[in-house]
């Protein structure tokens, strides 16, 4: 498969997506400058974590004029894959592609360490390989991480098996203690209609290898990779 | 504009002496102008110049075979293997961390990677060594929270992992909080920049972010004691900007893979004055600056305020003649300035040009080379005597041990300081392998199958009461963390911070101090690539406790050597290296049970250090250990209940029977050296043994792990604590104190 990954100036999480790609997956990832307008044919973008253009206005609130962001919405709209990790979350809320918004942490502190979140639909091209209900440790490391919206977009989220991940305790269960940042209903990660298209604040990178302490977000690319192959078996 | 006359307050104001002023006059054979006075004042500030601390630093050894750059560079580089070179350095920031918490600290995390990448490494890690008043007192938390947000908000921001370091806490840091801050970088051993001016003619280019006034004479407040007034000074502390720098480490290692650069130094304490004329010193060549093209943020700045100016996130560097088109298209491709302010010259001299006129002409040799050096008068104070005094039998025994260890385990010292590192972003380029709270950090050199190690220590209650043996142990203990994660110690960085060292006293401490560091990196092999010596750490005359802090850089042959202080499986056997004298001195137990900072810190036998050093070394790279911990801050006690709770995933008990051969107190609390506690399967113990006997180090079993509480059982002492409550009150206790669940 080919992974391009976006880089906005202040992103910082680029190139351990490309590592992971590359080393872990054994895929090929380019990384992508946010002043390009048009892009390769690529199956699967990932928007990176970080602060771009230093998000020191709202999160995203700038980046999403980034001369990429029309080429990433076509890539979109043509049904391509687009994984927001973070701030690629943020981003990709700003620009409309995923719903709600995400809020400065109830702690008001940055909160880097790793949290259980849960699978809650199998039935999107990133969580595939995950089974449903299944717990995963993955780390967080964010600021703005309070997943909002409004209760017409909730309900809406709900009915239409958008809401993909969201923060238990280790034994699965939803619960304020569970929650580290305040998120609406617990939300740890959504996905568009389309459900190409998925956002979430855990980073599946830095818990993609045993010797840093988890392997549990390599589901995630595992999914992306077994999506990419149903896909071109059918194309083929 | 012509400049306002050199008066006399004017000299004063700018803090340089009758005869320094003297000396500034004869280089230049005129008197100086004004601006002229203030190149020479920051130049020859006790920040920049080191002119009280250069005679004891030479002392210091600083050579050895891994050592690629030692002292005299931006960062000091050592030699990894694999054509791999580490680059590191720790720097302070405690006077603006003092007048403005949240940028003093921002902006010296902002320096000191600049200070990295200046050398061709990418910024890997940062590690920061911090000391703040007692908690109890509302304006230690506001310092504290200010700090630790800075560093938060910069260090993620900025994308580089704040990946471990310390916290302590004493009644001197109140008005007087440290904050040293290391970086460390990894870069190809061929491709290694350096801060030199060379080639006449070519461009000196000026590159970031614009400059305002901010700043202004920053390092000569940073060579003042403070007073009430300290709070005035809130404009000398910069505003940090960690996107710009972020752009600023992508433009310079994007310019770095091209061959245009010649010299490159960061624009850190005396800005633009600094970088230019310490480049031509390196070079041994001149500069020529013109002000009226240095990009500004603010109107009307003369050339006195262009060249004492400290806007962060700015570099100077020289370029290959003909280069300034790709240096100019690099740095606009992250829609940051690249200008050229002037060129290097031949003649040995800096001139700044405010247009055709010049407005300073000074000698580079004059700035750097001849900076005064102080032989300053160092006299052991007349208290030593008394503080060091004490009779343990008039220290009663305590009661309930549990107890006592409960109260350990809270002191904020020696509490889980979760609640300060998980605001840091301590994971980021996935080679955290062992991240913060561990004794030391293992990062993997991805590339190779080795990892590199660093802790950061430094006990200023030690030093103050016998400053030789204070600077051993801050060695010695930053080796043992290292060791205790499974690394190989290669050699320190060092940042002394100290007090006024024109007090005959202060001067002492710090001679003591440094002889003491120099006896022990000589005897553990590990010499200074570099750091940094902040004087002057006094307020309303009265100074901080001695505390030089060390970073110990360590490398693991292979990675799968790294080992941490936690338990790993019920059954296996726990037992001590070293051996446990009757050293109550300068503990934490007498501070927070008894309220003494009294007697001589324990004693320090450097041989018997390496020793216990290489045994652990090669029982770790044997595969016989499973967990290490340097037994230090609370003793043998505290060592025990960390090996238990440590790991929140895995938590273990541990039964422990031991003779009382000393006095108990001493025995579970005392803080004898060079002990380390290892947990080992029964199978390893004769191999062990042998590694001890072959080392001349005792081993001496301990207990077993298992069960879900840690006991202790002895002819008086009878500790019995579940689990849930050491951890209740180990990892509660700094939230506590800010009024957190």
């Amino acid at each position: 498969m080919r992974f391009g990954i976006v880089v906005f100036p202040g992103s910082n999480c680029e190139l351990d997506c490309h590592w992971v790609v590359q080393n872990v997956l054994g895929q090929q990832a380019d990384l992508i400058w946010h002043k390009e307008n048009t892009l390769k044919d690529y199956d699967c973008l990932i928007l990176p974590g970080g602060f771009a253009h230093g998000d020191y206005l709202r999160t995203g609130a700038i980046a999403r004029f980034s001369p990429i962001m029309a080429a990433i919405e076509d890539h979109a709209r043509r049904g391509g894959l687009v994984l927001g990790i973070c701030n690629g979350f943020q981003v990709l809320c700003e620009a409309g592609l995923l719903p709600g918004a995400l809020l400065r942490n109830t702690s008001l502190n940055f909160i880097c360490r790793p949290v259980h979140v849960r699978v809650d639909s199998t039935a999107t091209p990133f969580s595939a390989a995950c089974t449903q209900g299944q717990v995963l440790c993955v780390p967080i490391n964010h600021n703005e991480g309070r997943y909002y919206c409004d209760a017409e977009t909730l309900a809406h989220l709900r009915d239409n098996d958008q809401v993909i991940f969201r923060y238990v305790s280790p034994e699965g269960k939803a619960s304020d203690a569970a929650n580290p940042n305040g998120s609406l209903d617990n939300i740890a990660g959504v996905c568009n209609e389309q459900r190409n298209v998925l956002g979430l604040m855990p980073h599946p990178e830095r818990a993609a290898e045993e010797l840093l302490g988890s392997t549990n977000g390599l589901l995630l690319f595992e999914s992306i990779l077994s999506y990419g192959r149903a896909a071109s078996l059918t194309r083929g | 504009m012509p400049e306002p006359p050199v008066t006399q307050e004017i000299i004063a104001a700018h803090q340089l002496t009758h005869e320094e002023y003297k000396r500034a006059s004869a280089i230049l054979g005129r008197e100086p102008t004004l601006t002229e006075l203030g190149i020479f004042s920051v130049m020859w500030s006790e920040h920049c110049s080191y002119k009280s601390s250069k005679v004891h630093l030479q002392t210091l050894p600083t050579s050895g075979p891994r050592v690629l750059q030692g002292p005299g560079e931006n960062a000091g580089v050592v030699d990894l293997g694999d054509g791999l070179a580490a680059v590191f350095k720790v720097e302070s920031h405690n006077h603006p961390s003092y007048i403005e918490p949240y940028q003093g600290a921002a902006t010296g995390v902002g320096g000191i990677i600049r200070d990295i990448f200046t050398m061709g490494a990418r910024p890997i890690a940062l590690l920061n060594s911090l000391r703040f008043g007692p908690l109890t007192e509302a304006r230690n938390r506001y310092v504290m929270s200010g700090v630790v947000g800075g560093i938060s908000g910069y260090g993620n921001a900025v994308g580089v992992p704040t990946v471990g370091g310390e916290v302590g806490f004493a009644e001197c840091y109140s008005h007087n909080p440290l904050v040293n801050v290391l970086c460390v970088g990894i870069a190809p051993i061929d491709k290694l920049f350096f801060a030199r001016a060379g080639g006449i003619g070519n461009p000196v280019i000026y590159v970031g972010a614009k400059t305002g006034r901010d700043g202004i004479h920053g390092a000569t407040m940073a060579s003042e004691t403070f007073d009430e007034k300290s709070e005035e000074r809130r404009p000398t502390v910069q505003v940090g900007d960690p996107f710009r720098e972020k752009l600023l480490i992508e433009a310079c290692l994007e310019l770095m893979r091209t061959d245009a650069l010649v010299g490159i130094q960061d624009m850190g304490a005396a800005g633009l004055t600094c970088s230019s004329c310490e480049m031509a010193s390196r070079g041994g060549t001149g500069v020529e600056i013109d002000i009226r093209l240095v990009p500004r943020r603010e109107e009307g700045m003369t050339p006195y305020e262009v060249m004492l100016s400290e806007s962060q996130e700015r570099m100077l560097l020289v370029a290959r003649q003909g280069a300034e088109a790709t240096v100019r298209e690099i740095f606009a491709g992250y829609d940051l300035d690249a200008v050229v302010v002037g060129r290097v010259t031949g003649d040995g001299v800096m001139r700044v040009r405010d247009g055709e006129r010049v407005v300073a002409e000074i000698p580079v040799k004059g700035l750097v080379a001849d900076a005064p050096v102080y032989q300053r008068p160092a006299v052991r104070p007349a208290w030593q005597d008394e503080v060091q005094h004490l009779d343990v039998d008039t220290i009663p025994l305590p009661r309930d041990y549990g107890e006592v260890l409960l109260q350990l385990l809270a002191s904020p010292a020696i509490a889980c300081k979760a609640m300060v590192w998980e605001r840091y972003d301590h994971m980021l380029f996935l080679n955290t392998v062992v991240g913060p709270g561990a004794d030391a950090v293992v990062l993997r050199l991805k590339g190779t199958d080795k990892g590199i190690a660093l802790a950061t220590d430094g006990n200023g209650r030690y030093t103050f009461l016998d400053p030789f043996t204070g600077g051993m142990i801050a060695v010695a203990e930053a080796a043992r963390n290292v060791v205790a994660s499974g690394a190989e110690p290669l050699a320190i960085t060092n940042c002394l911070n100290f007090g006024d060292p024109t007090r005959p006293e202060i001067m002492w401490q710090f001679a003591e101090a440094v002889r003491g560091m120099a006896a022990a990196c000589g005897a553990l092999q590990t010499p200074v690539t570099g750091g940094n010596v902040s004087l002057y750490n006094e307020t309303m005359g009265k100074a901080i406790f001695p505390t030089p802090i060390v970073g110990m850089l360590g490398v693991l042959d292979h990675i799968s050597h790294t080992t941490t202080p936690a338990w790993k499986e019920a059954g296996d056997m726990v037992v001590l290296l070293g051996e446990t004298r009757e050293e109550l001195g300068g503990s934490e137990y007498l501070k927070v049970c008894h309220g003494l900072v009294q007697g001589r810190p324990p004693a320090m036998d450097l041989d018997l250090e390496r020793r216990v050093q290489r045994c652990c070394l090669e029982a770790i790279r044997g595969g016989v250990v499973r967990s290490a911990h340097d037994c230090s801050d609370g003793g043998l006690a505290v060592a025990l209940a960390e090996g238990c709770i440590s790991d929140p995933e895995n938590q273990i008990g541990i039964d422990v029977s031991l003779p009382e051969t000393l006095r108990p107190d001493a025995l579970f609390f005392g803080e004898s050296q060079s002990r380390m506690i290892l947990s080992l399967r029964e199978a390893g113990l004769t191999r062990l043994q042998a590694i001890a006997d072959h080392h001349g180090v005792v081993v001496t079993p301990l207990g077993r792990t298992g069960g879900s509480r840690l006991i202790c059982r002895g002819r008086t002492v009878n500790i019995d604590i579940d689990l849930a409550e050491l951890d209740r009150v180990w990892r509660g206790s700094l939230p506590a104190s800010f009024g957190q669940e």
